[in-house]
């Protein structure tokens, strides 16, 4: 059985244990460790602005619905909910995969080509790590820059420098197939950020990682994101993930898809082992735990 | 990231990474004159077979008295082989040319319809049924025609090969085309990668894999239909192949010389599948799972 499934149940009884004897100090926590609503319209444009999206797929289903959300500079946000809530799907749109059937989404700060669509600065990470089999690792973190017309120097010293950032340095030329699960999702998201992005969007992309595996991943991912300082918005129906790793979770519910909760987590930067056992973390996941389980039942 | 790590639950051990996986499979057998000893049974047992049943022949030949215009003993054939050397060899190369221009055609226009079919889907629907018709009809029935058609007898043998190789070609690269990673594809819209890069890093090695496949039904097809065209035009001169060749010596009874033709054409044929194989084993080890060594 995978350790991800076993997990997941878990995560859902305790939430149901704790859930009457957490609502006593959910208040309190409410206002100790998250705070909302987002402060909008203070100052700094935000860095992607999706106001009243909707998205109806073609054969009916309401994927997402109305939802308004402000993605600021800097931040590492959560999209969190179970499967068919839409998060998926809203972080595509995100990304111009996919246009909404009504609202828009716009990027205040970023210039805009000749036939008005935003000049996008992202990096995307899917679910699978989507390498290319034929092509080995530094030729796959290389693609982005050659498809941007790169020259081929400067493309390799950047995708190699990218590589050894996560972790992967003496593997450049080693094929997807010779790399480990995580290895791989390791050069999807060297893939991802070697153009330098303002913002970067994974899809899920440690959900089929083993639990070691992921915590690695996790602890290396903020760390980037730390030094690198980009906009993360990270997609995961894992509690435990999304309070570790962000500042913002958004809480989303399922048919049709849409924005239950935005929540800040006022935890400090860097997090380590040490924030995963302490009291706050465990306090944290019991409240989004809670949140998660109002988003479900609605 | 904190130093240099790997994600691998174990500490790192050096067969983890690179071709250095595949290594120690090849480095732990011993080799016997260069191959690895399991590679022998597999060459060694069809020969095996193979002596086993000629000595069978030869046997039943003798024993039984069949005259050789019946049916020739195995070493009869091969006398005839090296005696008429001269002769056939100079028909093998006629045949051969035919052949690999047929498929070297089949190979420019199959890929290049590929490519156009999936560009527009509008040429696809308009033109694919036409390269069925092509390959649904016997080419025996058609190769007359062409013949009167194309005046030269050459350039309607080679048409005739053409028409049986490049349909395999064709639709196992609309195929493979049409089958790269769909998130690949949007990872490709992501940068905003123009048709022909598309078509160049992802769609094209995405397609080879079964290009290969084609090509190697192909290069069979492409002999088959060089033979049997030659066998309908029935052409004679300095200028014959081996299907020619056969016709003549059977006319004239010399079944032997009929058996020494169509030993060097299955030979060929067997020659095109190797080459083809090993072509397509050196463009695929690395990286596709028909190319892999699997330990379990």
């Amino acid at each position: 059985m995978d350790p991800g499934s076993a997990r997941r149940r878990r995560s859902v009884r305790d939430g149901r244990k704790t859930f009457d004897s957490s609502k006593m100090d959910h208040q309190a926590l409410d206002t100790a460790y998250l705070s909302r609503p987002h402060v909008e319209g203070s100052g700094a444009k935000p860095l992607v602005s999706v106001r009243h999206v909707s998205k109806q797929f073609a054969n009916g289903t309401l994927a997402v619905r109305d939802v308004n959300l402000d993605l600021g500079t800097g931040e590492f946000i959560s999209l969190l909910g179970p499967s068919g809530c839409g998060k998926s799907t809203l972080l595509r749109m995100i990304a111009g995969l996919g246009a909404p059937s009504t609202g828009t989404i716009d990027w205040p700060t970023t210039s805009h080509d000749a036939s008005g669509k935003p000049e996008r600065d992202l990096g995307f990470v899917f679910q699978d790590p989507t390498l290319m089999p034929w092509a080995n690792a530094l030729s796959n973190v290389m693609m982005p820059l050659i498809l941007k017309h790169v020259p081929k120097r400067e493309a390799e010293a950047r995708s190699a420098e990218m590589l050894a950032l996560v972790g992967l340095k003496g593997f450049e030329k080693s094929y997807p197939r010779e790399l480990s699960g995580g290895m791989k999702m390791r050069v999807s998201i060297a893939r991802a950020l070697v153009m330098r992005p303002k913002i970067l969007l994974m899809d899920e992309p440690f959900a089929a990682l083993d639990e070691i595996t992921r915590h690695r991943l996790n602890d290396d991912l903020l760390e980037l994101w730390w030094k690198t300082k980009f906009t993360a918005v990270f997609v995961t129906h894992s509690v435990f993930e999304s309070v570790y790793l962000s500042k913002r979770i958004v809480v989303m519910a399922a048919r049709p898809g849409r924005v239950m909760a935005d929540l800040d987590v006022d935890a400090p930067y860097p997090r380590d082992e040490l924030f995963r056992t302490s009291a706050d973390y465990a306090h944290l996941c019991r409240v989004v735990s809670g949140k998660l389980k109002e988003a479900i039942g609605s | 990231m904190s130093a240099p790590s790997l994600d691998t639950t174990m500490p790192h051990v050096p067969h983890d990474g690179t071709d250095a996986e595949a290594r120690p499979i090849f480095a732990a057998e011993p080799r016997i004159l260069g191959l690895p000893a399991s590679a022998w049974p597999r060459i060694l047992a069809p020969i095996a077979v193979g002596v086993l049943a000629l000595g069978l022949w030869e046997f039943l030949v003798r024993w039984k008295e069949i005259p050789p215009y019946i049916l020739p003993g195995p070493v009869l054939i091969g006398q005839t082989l090296i005696a008429d050397w001269g002769t056939l060899s100079g028909s093998l190369w006629i045949t051969l040319r035919i052949t690999f221009m047929a498929l070297f055609a089949a190979v420019v226009v199959g890929v290049t319809l590929a490519v156009l079919f999936t560009q527009s889907k509008w040429l696809e629907m308009s033109l694919l049924p036409y390269a069925v018709v092509l390959q649904v009809t016997p080419i025996v029935a058609i190769a007359p025609l062409i013949i009167i058609w194309a005046g030269d007898i050459n350039l309607s043998l080679l048409i005739c090969a053409w028409i049986v190789a490049f349909f395999p070609i064709l639709s196992n690269t609309i195929l493979g085309l049409n089958s790269a990673d769909h998130n690949l594809i949007n990872f490709f819209q992501l940068y905003g990668a123009t048709r022909w890069q598309t078509m160049r890093y992802l769609k094209l090695p995405a397609a080879l894999p079964y290009f290969l496949a084609g090509l190697k039904i192909s290069g069979g097809l492409a002999l088959i239909g060089a033979v049997v065209a030659e066998f309908v035009a029935g052409t004679g001169g300095s200028e014959s192949g081996l299907a020619y060749r056969i016709l003549e010596a059977g006319y004239q009874l010399k079944i032997p010389r009929v058996f020494a033709a169509l030993i060097m054409i299955s030979l060929s044929g067997i020659a095109i599948f190797l080459v083809t194989s090993w072509i397509s084993h050196l463009l695929l080890r690395r990286w596709h799972e028909s190319a892999l060594k699997r330990e379990n």
